[in-house]
């Protein structure tokens, strides 16, 4: 049965799906990290010197020699840059923390509600993730603008005189975050709260302590793994968002997803939207790190 | 329930489905003023129907979905197959291979994946975006499929190759059936997470492919219309009705099996 051709079998599975994904998701960092350190030029593609598979170790040499930084250079000096990670950065924080809040009653509420309803509301949670993202933050437009519904409802109520400015505001965004990712905050916590032994919860109670201080000692505590993968659940892909402050936020919701995009589609500058990405890929290597993590420790706990 | 848990689901779920409701609802607006109400009129359906470039997108779509889904799940499957192994040299490295496509911002996956098929010389179209796609979108039908095996009865797989199976055997008559759940539900993920992604198809597409989330976006940068609320409304009947279809074959299953879930 340990025969050379049994082993074989036995590899080429992970051989073809690691292959594949060190082909398709490793590789091109490299090639990124590459042409981030080439300069922009007139040509297709837009950059030189090209990635020349045949020149091998000699073509990387001449790369070393050519080396200039220039991309990163520019990174630094020009201050579009530093704001839109600034910007990125406290978006994903503020968002975070945002969708903790208003995610914990939620998921709380989930895990407390009966039984039998607890498939339903875990259902009408994932509905909206199986819904397009594009028109999820779409439907918002129609909400957040000059004349929109919350605007007309508000005056109808004789609450506001004049439309209030939301749309294209750092306001919509974090509405539109908060929107967006509140499942990926909920799912993770209500996993958490639901496992959680009532029992300790009533002794905690039955030995004096206060519904609060329950709640901040036994609860919270015990949440604490749930509330992490939320959390990094939702940090990592707003720090790239590109869709929410593209429709919702107004020209100073600078974003780095937003910059990349434009650097890319708008400006044709391949190698300064490739050092965008790996300055991207330098915020959230951290966070990707940790997620790895939770997500192995989840596998591990799991029955 | 405590009336405060039960306030904190119902404006929950009053956020989560109030701006999904306005819209369809408004997708039958007959006034082309998208917040004013003007009476009930399907005329935006019908409009659709002669946006030869909305089909075309759509067709698009729905090839690149089918195929990279499929190509996800093969692979997603044998990825979860590798990391529920016992012993698997480099897990740390090759986890994260796994689980990183998942949260990796998509300009980032995408911008990557254009310039390794640019250096590659690969020309893009159908086959860059079905690629693209099967890449970030196995790692959702890894982990899945991943913790469906974890709760399987081994001695059930023992049994089958105790009795003389072979190992081929034991995983087209046994493991597969156990797992066929946990496979479908990971096509499901991927076909859904192909048909929305905007981001990445944009960088990969090239000139040649449009899906039609590339499509909408052009035109809902424009702003809003009655055309695009129609679109999102009928999107999300689509999903609406595969979602209670899913949910109707699970609750049959689950009755079948004695088993409440």
């Amino acid at each position: 049965m340990t025969g050379l051709a049994e082993r074989v079998r036995r590899a080429a599975g992970p051989v073809l799906a690691f292959g594949w994904l060190a082909a398709f998701f490793g590789l091109p960092f490299v090639i990124v990290l590459k042409i981030s350190l080439s300069d922009p030029a007139t040509a297709l593609p837009p950059y030189t010197p090209v990635l020349e598979w045949e020149a091998g170790i000699a073509g990387w040499a001449n790369l070393l020699a050519a080396l200039d930084f220039e991309n990163y250079r520019t990174l630094t000096r020009d201050p579009l840059y530093l704001d839109a990670a600034l910007t990125s950065l406290a978006v994903a924080a503020c968002g975070t923390a945002l969708l903790a809040l208003v995610g914990y009653p939620i998921a709380y509420a989930m895990a407390r509600a009966e039984r039998r309803w607890q498939p339903l509301l875990v259902a009408l949670m994932v509905i909206p993730f199986w819904t397009s993202f594009l028109i999820r933050v779409y439907a918002w437009i129609a909400i957040l603008k000059g004349d929109g519904f919350l605007n007309r409802a508000l005056q109808a109520l004789g609450l506001i005189d004049t439309p209030l400015a939301i749309l294209n505001t750092p306001a919509a965004v974090m509405v539109g975050v908060v929107y967006a990712y509140l499942p990926f905050m909920v799912l993770p916590l209500y996993a958490a709260l639901e496992r959680l032994d009532r029992g300790l919860i009533e002794a905690a109670r039955d030995l004096g302590a206060s519904r609060i201080g329950a709640f901040l000692t036994i609860t919270l505590p015990l949440s604490l793994p749930g509330l992490v993968a939320g959390a990094l659940l939702c940090f990592i892909p707003i720090v790239g968002e590109f869709i929410i402050p593209d429709l919702l936020g107004g020209a100073d919701t600078l974003m780095l997803g937003r910059v990349l995009w434009s650097e890319f589609f708008s400006n044709r500058d391949w190698p300064l939207a490739s050092a965008v990405a790996m300055a991207m890929l330098l915020i959230v290597a951290l966070p990707v790190a940790l997620f790895r993590e939770a997500e192995a420790r989840r596998l591990e706990r799991e029955p | 329930m405590h009336p405060l848990a039960r306030i904190a689901l119902g404006l929950g779920l009053a956020f989560l489905y109030g701006p999904i409701l306005l819209l369809v609802a408004y997708s039958f607006n007959d006034s082309r003023l998208v917040t004013v109400w003007g009476g009930f009129s399907t005329r935006w359906y019908a409009a659709l129907l002669s946006d030869s470039a909305l089909v075309a997108a759509t067709i698009v779509t729905l090839k690149v979905a089918l195929a990279s889904a499929a190509l996800a799940t093969v692979l997603g499957t044998l990825a979860a197959f590798a990391l529920d192994r016992r012993r698997l040299p480099g897990r740390p490295l090759l986890s994260g291979l796994v689980y990183a496509p998942m949260v990796m911002p998509e300009v980032i996956t995408g911008l990557s994946l254009l310039l390794l098929f640019v250096g590659l010389g690969i020309d893009r179209g159908l086959v860059t975006i079905v690629i693209a796609h099967a890449t970030f979108t196995l790692s959702f039908v890894a982990v899945v499929v991943q913790a469906r095996l974890r709760s399987l009865d081994r001695s059930l797989l023992e049994a089958a190759s105790d009795l003389g199976a072979p190992p081929e055997r034991v995983f087209l008559t046994v493991t597969l059936p156990l797992i066929a759940p946990a496979v479908v539900a990971g096509f499901l993920l991927a076909f859904t997470l192909s048909m929305d992604d905007l981001v990445i198809a944009s960088f990969v597409a090239g000139p040649g492919a449009t899906t039609l989330p590339m499509r909408l976006y052009s035109q809902v940068r424009l702003g809003v219309t009655p055309e695009i609320n129609a679109i999102s409304t009928l999107l999300i009947a689509a999903v609406g009705l595969g979602v209670l279809a899913a949910s109707l074959v699970a609750s049959r299953r689950g009755r079948a099996a004695g088993s409440p879930s």
